[in-house]
């Protein structure tokens, strides 16, 4: 077994889908040539020809529209967004195109697209590179949402997606893209899209969490039991739309307490959505109110700001106590 | 001024003008006169079928509809010029083209009232089902053609937009991926003269809509919309260029919509005037091609009679196929968003059915 980082994890299982399926295209902005600009698909292009791998114009609306064509056409397109933050250029094309294709057509056309695109913050990038923008997605019926915390993740989660018949977005955190390495098996393994994981198990807490906020998660939990004895249950929903609410409330039931913890604004994203569903779901479990660990719903403050923007194990620590004393 | 780098030009098509005379022998098309025959058939069909839509609509017995009389040349010339194997990317206003492209009638009666069914075109028909969203269809058109380059089919797809649509930036961005992947596309304007209200000119300071193609690096040409035959010779040229693998063209179809914009509420009174409607219908495409048939002893008011009386049974029998269709549930709507229904889906269903989830 190897030991990838989260990047080499990424093109690792781009590589076992090319060479699988002959409908699977990758293409998007530097892709190609460049191999991305995280190198996300270094090489691909030399290996598989500038038909299956390939540079696209700068246009963010194309490339989805062009993957909603291919589609149509019987390929399995994993078009590139180069940073998420972009994604406001072809959220007609997803949302109102790819996501409702199955619907519109009822059934004779299908998008079996993976829209991959970085995004996430802590990494000092430009204006709108950084933005969690995964919440606006959870209300757009047809797509589903999936956000990786580890390289193994990582592989078995994109590889369902491409081989998912429905059109996924696949949310790579730049912080976490070469930020550890993981033991990745080189065969082929498949992670279900949908199911949440739990990382760490406990019986006080359940931490809901995603993302880079999966480690802050972890980290914060490690340290409460280590001041104050007490275990928080940390649970990765791997997938965000759709949330694997068993999990969580199968947690609530043990634990009895909860909080989310996301890297997003706060307002009306996953959180406030797994909220609504513990609540819908496990209230009678609950011996105090969910709280929400999030930024405030500003813009996000790339560069000067960024760490004291973003949530912290501090913060995160400081939600514990607070929901164990309510 | 320093020298010139690039020059351009944007060829203007016309074979008959509008007293049905054959202005530029050498664009001809080559068409059996039964294949004229069956574009008048087509044409008048189309003419028919906007006055019952209407009609139907005004009865509430169809949904959303825009209606295409004063488009018939530009509709069915331009579908004449493509094969079965081909793709038909609409916009909203173009059934006629679904039609003669193989999509069912009722369907399109169906897709008018919001039912699921009017979307769902048959395995063996080439077309998707009608855009809303002004100029989408145009990105995914270079996606669909460049499928069938990858796949190496030499077949095209052929797209619609309105005068109105060539200011989206998916418009440029769709010529233009589609002119760099050299792809087999066609994009098909129909300048009918006003986006809802907005009247060309304050569309876009370009001279023409067809100049557009000329950023995107692929030709542009502009077609009389009115000449049936212009059209058709217009977008033959570019779907042979495409298959023969020269890329994508751009055609402007000079035309206009005698009718509102849609049925749902447009007064055309507000911003055109009589003048201009009496201008465009003296360019009416069926009388110029009647009057072009029947010099050729190829078209009589007989036969247009008989045409007439067909359409109308076709319409009505659809209607009735349509009326017939099973009515669609909300569970469908569930049913038909992924594959396999979500957890959340499956439950929601179950609250909407009163069924337990799974």
């Amino acid at each position: 077994m190897a030991q990838m980082t989260m990047i080499q994890a990424i093109t690792h299982a781009l590589d076992l889908e090319l060479a699988r399926d002959e409908k699977v295209l990758l293409f998007g902005e530097d892709v190609g040539n460049n191999g991305g600009v995280f190198r996300a698909t270094e090489g691909l292009q030399k290996k598989y020809g500038e038909d299956r791998v390939f540079d696209t114009p700068l246009a963010e609306s194309g490339i989805i529209g062009l993957a909603n064509g291919l589609a149509v056409q019987g390929f399995r397109p994993v078009p590139e967004i180069q940073f998420f933050g972009f994604v406001f250029e072809a959220f007609d094309q997803i949302a109102s195109q790819i996501a409702r294709l199955r619907y519109r057509s009822g059934g004779r056309f299908h998008a079996p697209v993976t829209i991959r695109s970085p995004f996430g913050g802590g990494v000092r990038t430009p204006e709108l590179h950084s933005d969690s923008l995964e919440g606006l997605f959870l209300q757009s019926p047809g797509v589903k949402v999936v956000i990786p915390s580890t390289p193994y993740d990582a592989k078995g989660l994109l590889l369902s997606a491409i081989r998912d018949n429905d059109p996924v977005i696949f949310l790579e955190h730049m912080r976490l893209y070469r930020s550890f390495r993981q033991e990745v098996p080189e065969e082929e393994y498949t992670i279900p899209l949908g199911k949440a994981n739990v990382v760490r198990e406990g019986k006080d807490v359940t931490i809901v969490t995603y993302g880079a906020m999966v480690g802050v998660s972890q980290k914060a939990a490690d340290q409460w039991a280590k001041d104050k004895g007490l275990q928080a249950e940390v649970i990765d929903l791997r997938t965000i739309s759709p949330i694997d609410i068993e999990t969580i409330t199968a947690s609530i039931e043990k634990t009895g307490r909860a909080i989310v913890v996301q890297e997003a604004q706060r307002s009306a994203g996953a959180g406030a959505e797994i909220v609504a569903q513990i609540n819908e779901n496990a209230i009678f479990h609950l011996e105090a109110p969910v709280l929400r660990v999030s930024p405030p719903d500003t813009v996000y403050p790339f560069g000067l700001i960024e760490d004291e923007w973003l949530p912290t194990q501090q913060a995160v620590l400081a939600a514990l106590n607070k929901v164990v004393s309510l | 001024m320093g020298k010139t780098v690039s020059e351009h030009t944007v060829p203007y098509v016309q074979v008959l003008d509008e007293n049905g005379k054959v202005t530029d022998k050498e664009l001809l098309p080559n068409l059996t006169d039964d294949q004229l025959r069956e574009m008048m058939k087509r044409m008048v069909f189309t003419r028919i079928l906007d006055q019952r839509a209407i009609k139907l609509t005004r009865q509430g017995r169809l949904g959303f509809y825009a209606p295409v009389a004063g488009q018939e040349a530009s509709m069915i010339g331009s579908e004449f010029a493509t094969d079965k194997e081909d793709f038909v990317v609409p916009g909203y206003r173009d059934l006629p083209q679904c039609v003669y492209h193989g999509y069912p009638l009722y369907k399109l009666f169906l897709y008018s009232r919001g039912h699921q069914e009017g979307g769902r075109v048959p395995e063996d028909v080439n077309v998707m089902m009608p855009q809303i969203i002004i100029g989408a269809q145009i990105v995914q058109t270079a996606g669909i053609a460049l499928g069938y380059k990858l796949k190496g089919e030499k077949h095209i797809a052929i797209t619609y937009t309105g005068d109105g649509g060539t200011s989206q930036g998916d418009f440029y961005e769709g010529m233009n991926f589609a002119g760099a992947y050299k792809a087999p596309a066609v994009f098909f304007v129909q300048n009918n003269q006003y986006a809802i209200s907005v009247p060309r000119e304050k569309q876009t300071a370009a001279e023409t809509l067809a100049q557009k193609a000329i950023a995107a690096g692929i030709p542009g040409v502009q077609v009389d919309g009115m000449d049936i035959l212009g059209v058709y010779a217009a977008v033959k040229q570019a779907v042979d260029r495409a298959r023969a693998g020269e890329g994508p063209t751009l055609i402007e179809a000079v035309t206009f919509r005698y009718g509102p914009h849609t049925m749902s509420g447009d007064d055309p009174t507000r911003y055109r005037t009589k003048e201009t409607e009496a201008t465009w219908e003296k360019r009416d495409p069926l009388v110029r091609f009647r009057t072009y048939l029947t010099e050729k002893g190829l078209w009589s008011d007989d036969e247009e009679q008989q045409v007439i009386e067909a359409a109308k049974d076709t319409i009505n029998e659809a209607l009735k196929q349509a009326d017939n269709a099973e009515k669609m549930k909300v569970e469908d709507l569930i049913d038909a968003m992924f594959e396999e229904p979500t957890t959340a889906l499956k439950r929601q269903r179950a609250e909407i059915t009163g069924e337990g989830a799974n």
